[in-house]
């Protein structure tokens, strides 16, 4: 069988410049990239006592500090909305973004032994790293839903936007990670950076606290500041949809470009540089 | 037919960082970046365009082969002579920098056994993860499972962390799942010395199946046997160049007449190597000489083994350990000579000194060795020089009972005795020398 076929013919030669994406490339990998998941989910809560508990715990915890912090002694603003329920469902798609674009951005120098000694699409170690994160946000989901059932707050139709929402948000954070990843190799600075970059990014984002309305008390600045920042529309949309809010289409829609945008440039960016990672990592 | 591995002036440049360039870790930083930006129209001025090209080093120059399918062809060569750093670029991790190589078939690699292992999944979960890493379907691996728990010899540990498993059962599962892979093209690395004895038996056989089952297979070592008893066709790689290509003998004894070279007559020059590390340069030189007291790159079997080593220590060293360390050409360890161990302890060394080793029936079997040097006081290493000499053991009447050894790794001297037990005769007794192996 193997005599009648045409051998597959690869072709070594120096790199040149912008690279395709090759996703063909990747397919091929795909059994690769399942288990470079696998192992991230598996490894994730190995060897703690409580195991995937943490996976609901964290953002309890994290909702906890914030009502207590935020929503009592600041007296911060949920709406007509609990205001545990609204910080919690900000914080779902905000840590999963944020967990996907940290580990996503420190998974190429982390895999330094399989980069430096087996051939495989690069742009499977920060997609696996972002998809891994994606584990941790559907175990989260179960905590949000028990919660809306204690308040009883019924999801409306905009529910079925929320895959559609989540999908630009993992769109965002594929960018997001790849570029950091990229970037990691070649300058060890960003190790430092992305901690960092993403604490200043959660402030940033209306997550735990109310897009301060168009004429409220916001200053315009703050305002502008807060439009360019594309996880602000993402994050709104996102818990809009589940809460049963309107959903503020127009302002997703803008930040679904920025993410589109973002997840070319860090994917285009990352097929250009990945030909030196070996040599530099 | 059209070459399997078709190479045409392939040529691989690292940019080596110098001291000045502040970037001494190898990493770059963003402020070495911003410096080097900023900085840059002033260095071109004060150096010129040509000193910043003598920061370029070629790790291959100028390479041109081409290998047939099912072909087993090794790759020879010093230590930096080029050979990882063409697989590197034959299995795609790194790219060329001039030249281009075409490759026909499914290619698979295997520079290093157990790349992807995580310390903390299963032996079972491990499979399947090395499996996919190197390129295998998940039906695949599932369809080889059986086989790979059977090669490893781990079956009762299947479902262990592999961070508890033994150094040894770790290579040997390492090695198994890269043993199933089934690629048209195999480029391995020296991936074989791993494990005990039995196991690279086991090893050296699976690669000769490969080699049988019509694979193109491309093979690096530094053990010239495996290389002899695996390839029909070597080439010898020499600083990035390819200075040698044809028949596996005939490059075997080029390498030879290389890796012999500057210490071929028996002495090595150890004063000004480069790759002590932040250790000190203690050592200085290192000759092997034989029983008339002159150089030689040969101790005959069970014949005398005498090392002159000359030290120069800037400080003076109290009770140094020295060691004399002969690895075989995989770098297995097989005999440690230690000054400690065989009470003659050294009290001090200061200065220039020589100090000579003498075994007076060398044990070990006819063959290839290194030398290997080790100073230490207090347990605290000071200068080792790995592979510092080069030198075989040739096949000779060693114990005077008219015939060198055939098999096993070292001969020691012993004494026969028959003893006769049928009845009323006399006691006799018949003593002779012989050598005995033990494997």
């Amino acid at each position: 069988m193997k005599d009648v076929q045409v051998p597959p013919l690869t072709l070594v030669e120096p790199p040149r410049g912008w690279q395709g994406l090759d996703l063909r490339e990747i397919w091929r990998f795909r059994d690769l990239l399942y288990f470079l998941i696998w192992r991230d989910v598996k490894v994730r809560y190995k060897q703690t006592v409580l195991g995937a508990t943490w996976a609901v715990l964290q953002p309890l915890l994290m909702m906890a500090v914030f009502t207590v912090f935020f929503g009592k002694l600041a007296g911060v603003s949920s709406g007509d909305l609990p205001y545990p329920v609204f910080a919690l469902a900000g914080l779902l798609p905000w840590t999963f973004f944020a967990t996907a674009v940290s580990s996503g951005g420190n998974s190429v120098v982390g895999s330094e032994r399989l980069i430096t000694k087996v051939y495989f699409p690069r742009l499977a170690v920060p997609f696996a790293a972002v998809g891994a994160a994606v584990a941790d946000f559907a175990a989260a989901c179960v905590l949000l839903g028990v919660l809306m059932l204690l308040w009883g707050i019924a999801p409306g139709v905009g529910l079925l936007a929320a895959p559609l929402i989540f999908g630009v948000i993992f769109l965002a954070a594929i960018g997001a990670g790849t570029l950091l990843a990229a970037l990691n190799v070649a300058y060890r600075d960003f190790r430092y950076v992305i901690p960092f970059l993403v604490q200043l990014w959660m402030f940033a984002t209306p997550t735990v606290y109310l897009q301060p309305a168009a004429d409220g008390s916001g200053s315009s600045v703050v305002q502008a500041l807060l439009a360019l920042n594309p996880m602000t529309g993402l994050i709104a949309a996102f818990r809009a949809s589940v809460l049963g809010t309107p959903i503020p289409w127009a302002a997703f829609a803008v930040s679904s470009v920025a993410a589109v945008g973002a997840c070319l440039v860090g994917c285009y960016y990352f097929r250009k540089v990945e030909s030196t990672f070996a040599d530099i990592i | 037919m059209p070459p399997a591995i078709d190479c045409q002036r392939l040529g691989k440049c690292y940019r080596v960082t110098t001291a000045d360039t502040n970037a001494v870790c190898g990493y770059r930083t963003l402020r070495d970046e911003v410096v080097a930006w900023v900085t840059m129209p002033l260095h071109r001025l004060r150096r010129g365009a040509r000193a910043a090209r003598a920061s370029e080093f070629w790790a291959l120059r100028d390479l041109s082969f081409a290998v047939k399918p099912a072909e087993v062809v090794g790759v020879v060569g010093r230590n930096g002579a080029g050979k990882s750093t063409l697989l590197k670029v034959l299995s795609r991790i790194t790219k060329p920098t001039a030249g281009r190589v075409a490759l026909r078939g499914r290619v698979g690699s295997l520079l290093e056994v157990g790349t992807g292992f995580h310390p903390e999944l299963t032996g079972r979960e491990n499979i399947y993860l090395n499996g996919a890493v190197l390129g295998m379907r998940r039906r695949e691996i599932a369809h080889k499972f059986d086989g790979i728990v059977e090669f490893a010899e781990i079956g009762p540990f299947l479902e262990t962390p592999v961070k508890r498993y033994s150094s040894g059962m770790y290579v040997r599962l390492a090695f198994a799942v890269a043993a199933h892979m089934e690629p048209e093209i195999l480029i391995v690395d020296e991936v074989l010395a791993v494990g005990d004895m039995a196991f690279q038996r086991k090893c050296m056989g699976r690669m000769r199946e490969v080699g049988q089952s019509g694979c193109t297979v491309l093979f690096v070592s530094h053990n010239m046997a495996a290389i002899e008893s695996l390839c029909t066709r070597a080439l010898l790689l020499d600083g990035g160049r390819l200075v040698h290509e044809g028949d596996v003998a005939d490059v075997v004894r080029q390498y030879r007449r290389l890796v012999l070279g500057p210490s071929g007559d028996g002495i090595a020059q150890l004063a000004d190597r480069s790759d002590s590390g932040r250790r000190q340069r203690i050592f200085r030189s290192v000759t092997l000489l034989d029983s008339e007291g002159a150089p030689t790159n040969f101790v005959p079997l069970g014949g005398l083994f005498h090392a002159r080593i000359t030290l120069d220590a800037q400080t003076t060293i109290a009770f140094p350990a020295i060691t004399i360390g002969i690895d075989d050409t995989t770098g297995q360890r097989l005999l440690s000579l230690v000054t400690p161990l065989a009470r003659t302890v050294v009290e001090r060394v200061a200065g220039r000194c020589d100090v000579e080793c003498r075994v007076e029936s060398f044990p070990l079997a006819p063959g290839e060795y290194w030398l290997k040097l080790g100073l230490a006081a207090a347990d605290v290493p000071l200068d080792d020089v790995e592979r510092a000499l080069h030198f075989s053991v040739l096949n000779g009447d060693a114990f005077g009972e008219g015939r060198g050894i055939h098999r096993g790794l070292c001969v020691a001297p012993s004494t026969w005795s028959v003893r006769d037990r049928t009845e009323h005769s006399p006691r006799k007794e018949t003593a002779c020398r012989t050598a005995v192996c033990s494997s």
